[in-house]
């Protein structure tokens, strides 16, 4: 069993694009959860209108790249104005049922057919990347060594010994890009959250009467919180769609938000780096697992009959939904979480 | 383009699950024929046989369709063919529409051949003399004459597509009849989640993967063990009725009892979907299955309505289970508790009422009640691991709609978005019937929020 495969594997999961497309995601969610408390189980929702505004935008309506941004994020704040008007005076579990009714009506949206020539359907749509990738610094076919990092034709190479990490030139841009976008809104969170507006949102999770009596227009201050966090979500779909370079309606499923829950309540929620920690933690755990039973499996460690191949997914993630239940029953505040800050209830 | 979109449209109307072919037939470089069975929820059909022979009858090669729906054979010269569906291979349940499954084709490069699929229906139908429909979204190299006909992989016990070419009031009643039975789908699994809402005020979000459950469970006892259909749906309630109590027994009670937070306990509710989905998908596979009975059923044909025996027989049993809760709920000691409970749980309390033990027996019957629409909906659509996931949504529609909380508003919403889910389908496109239902929950939250017979309360 190559050990050193799987460690490599997962750390380079750990770090790597997609891993960053369930930071954003669950920095937004963040905002809105782990902040003012609102139980939006729509996130999946926001990521595909940013990842569908970009691609119809440009593949569709043949806007340059950077009009496509703007449109994704665009449609975001459509989305979180619709979104919200409806659902944000209501109480907490009446906005779950709403924003994950939503999520599933833009879904079903999406990959209808009767507009399939312009959105492709459930097969989705592609070929709205390159003008990204065009502006790639990293060098398609650069080649050369500097100590214990090495670039051959596109691929790094940083080797550790006991395990290395490997990205291609296009990996490279993403996570550069994306690193930058985790970072800048890191601060953003931070600066926000300790402002006086950021107190507001604490009060409205803590007690949104409270709030209300204080003169607050607390429905305003929700509203801002579920724009802001859609935003973000915007930008973890552009993310996502441009790491895999292309956009599939149903990777924007239900279970998108309940992984982003799970990156969020693991690394702690309403903590700045929560999301981050939470979200390297998810993809190392899940591809340590994945890519050691599967190696377990092919070396001949677990016998053949016992689990195949495509019974490596299911287990994976049972073992995740096993890991979120626990750790909500017996640490929900996760890894960097303030327990006391997280008494949740619905008010 | 436009008019293979409306075709596609008419071929989809009315079909409960609305599935058809989507018009991905995968571009493959290779000279052949080749084809892709899917339907609308991206359920490829697999594992039928088609055979091409050349014009002699000369067999070339048998393929079935794959995992992912898609069958292709290679040819090594254009000309005549003849593209062959072997029916006994097909799912119980389906033929080949209009009653073609061999297909005559001319090849010259390479091309797509689909068959039109449906449920069996009675001798004499139409469709006949409508082959190919809306095959035209699937060619790939327009002009060459394609025959390539777009399949329809309606779930059986829904023969709603034939109807599509009959008068819109007989079309309408069969709407509406299977609109009900869906609606009563429903309410089984509605009932059980309004009233562990009413009475612990969870939203429990694995709800549906009870009804999984149940319907997993049937197949265990049918398919595993051999017993008649109708044995392993009354174990598959018992077992769902237990897990229901267990679930309750050891985890949400324990949490209640702990004091974690009700959007805590929803989360957790989601981790526990997950944990029961992939559990399901570990052992069942991701494929549709069936039970070994009442599949491809001959349908009555009263002219103004066609209907499936089996339909009528579960819709029946569901009724009569409603009824019995209503009646129970109403008039026996435990059912006065359990709307007291429901209610004001403290007030209960201070009367005397157990409140756990309600919660309990809530539980409880709530489990045995989303196992048997597990069951039923099995019975008539298959069993898929992700099936519960999707009648959830369904189902808090139907619950929001009849206002949270509430046993009877459940049943009342349940019925009204079934038939509205149905009937929706004679003006919106089957496929976007569920964002209909999903609309009618958001904007009943706008303008309703309680719900239709929720009490006006604070719910903001």
């Amino acid at each position: 069993m190559d050990w050193h495969f799987v460690f490599s594997q997962a750390l380079t999961q750990a770090i790597g694009p997609t891993m960053l497309v369930y930071a954003l995601g669950a920095i937004g969610l963040n905002l809105q959860f782990g902040y003012t408390g609102l139980l939006n189980f729509g996130q999946a929702a926001f990521a595909a209108v940013g990842a569908y505004g970009l691609a119809l935008a440009v593949v569709a309506f043949g806007l340059p790249f950077w009009w496509g941004i703007l449109v994704g994020l665009a449609c975001a704040v459509v989305l979180a104005l619709l979104m919200g008007i409806p659902t944000l005076r209501l109480r907490a579990d009446y906005l779950a049922i709403v924003t994950i009714a939503a999520a599933e009506i833009v879904r079903r949206l999406f990959r209808a057919t009767v507009w399939s020539e312009h959105t492709g359907g459930s097969d989705g749509m592609r070929g709205f990347s390159d003008p990204f990738f065009a502006l790639n610094p990293v060098p398609e076919d650069a080649t050369w060594t500097f100590g214990f990092v090495s670039m051959e034709s596109g691929r790094l190479t940083v080797d550790f010994g006991l395990f290395d990490l490997q990205y291609s030139h296009r990996d490279l841009w993403i996570m550069l890009i994306g690193w930058v976008l985790v970072a800048f809104f890191c601060v953003v969170l931070a600066l926000l959250v300790h402002s006086p507006w950021g107190r507001v949102l604490k009060g409205i999770r803590e007690d949104e009467e409270a709030v209300r009596s204080l003169g607050k227009n607390v429905f305003a201050y929700k509203m801002q919180a579920l724009v802001i966090g859609g935003i973000i979500g915007a930008v973890a779909g552009f993310v996502f769609a441009l790491s895999r370079a292309n956009v599939q309606p149903d990777t924007f499923s239900t279970d998108f938000t309940f992984y982003f829950y799970v990156v969020l309540i693991l690394g702690g929620a309403a903590r700045i780096f929560g999301p981050v920690l939470g979200a390297a933690l998810f993809w190392f755990l899940y591809n340590i697992f994945s890519q050691g039973l599967s190696q377990a499996i092919t070396s001949g460690l677990i016998p053949s009959g016992a689990i195949n191949q495509t019974q490596v997914g299911p287990l994976v993630f049972f073992l995740l939904g096993l890991g979120m239940v626990l750790l909500l029953i017996f640490r929900p505040q996760g890894i960097l979480g303030n327990r006391r800050e997280l008494m949740l209830d619905v008010r | 383009m436009r008019r293979a979109v409306l075709l596609l449209s008419a071929a989809f109307a009315g079909l409960l699950l609305g599935l058809g072919v989507n018009s991905s037939a995968t571009a493959q470089d290779a000279f052949g024929v080749h084809g892709t069975l899917e339907n609308q929820q991206d359920e490829p059909v697999a594992g039928v046989s088609i055979t091409v022979t050349d014009a002699a009858g000369t067999e070339i090669a048998t393929v079935q369709s794959g995992e992912d729906g898609t069958w292709a054979v290679p040819l090594e010269a254009g000309g005549d063919y003849v593209v062959t569906l072997d029916e006994s291979t097909l799912p119980d349940g389906l033929v080949v529409r209009n009653g073609k499954p061999s297909l005559e084709v001319s090849i010259s490069s390479d091309r797509t051949v689909l068959f039109p699929l449906d449920v069996q229906v009675v001798g004499g139908s139409p469709g006949g003399d409508e082959p190919s429909s809306g095959g035209d979204a699937t060619e790939e190299a327009p002009g060459d004459g394609e025959s390539s006909s777009e399949a329809d992989t309606a779930e059986n016990g829904e023969n709603l597509a034939e109807i599509e070419d009959e008068g819109g009031a007989t079309r309408a009643v069969s709407l509406l009849v299977s609109g009900l039975h869906f609606g009563l789908m429903i309410a089984l699994a509605a009932v059980g989640l309004s009233m562990v809402f009413g009475t612990t005020g969870l939203t429990n979000f694995a709800h549906g993967d009870l009804v999984t459950f149940g319907a997993v469970m049937a197949l265990l006892f049918n398919l595993t063990f051999g017993v008649p259909v109708w044995i392993a749906a009354i174990a598959a309630v018992i077992l769902g009725a237990a897990f229901g109590w267990v679930q309750d027994w050891g985890l949400w009670s324990r949490l209640r009892k702990r004091g974690t937070g009700l959007v805590s306990m929803m989360i957790i509710s989601i981790g526990v979907a997950l944990l029961i989905r992939n559990v399901t998908l570990f052992f069942v596979g991701g494929e549709r299955q069936r039970y070994d009975e009442f599949v491809g059923q001959k349908p009555w044909d009263f002219g103004w309505l066609v209907v499936t025996p089996k339909e009528v027989v579960t819709g029946s049993i569901a009724l009569v289970v409603c009824i019995a809760v209503g009646i129970a709920l109403v008039y026996t000691r435990l059912g006065k508790a359990t709307r007291a409970v429901a209610d004001n749980p403290s007030l209960a309390a201070s009367t005397g009422i157990d409140v756990n033990q309600v919660v309990r027996l809530v539980w409880t019957i709530g489990g045995g009640l989303a196992a048997m629409s597990g069951v039923f909906l099995g019975i008539s659509d298959g069993i898929k691991f992700d099936m519960g996931q999707h009648l959830l949504l369904m189902v808090f529609a139907a619950v929001v709609l009849g206002g949270l909380g509430t046993a009877f508003g459940a049943f009342v919403g349940a019925m009204l978005i079934g038939v509205f889910v149905q009937l929706s389908t004679l003006v919106i496109a089957p496929e976007l019937k569920y964002v209909g239902a999903l609309a009618v929950l958001i904007i009943i939250m706008l303008t309703r929020p309680q719900g239709i017979l929720g009490r006006r309360e604070r719910i903001g």
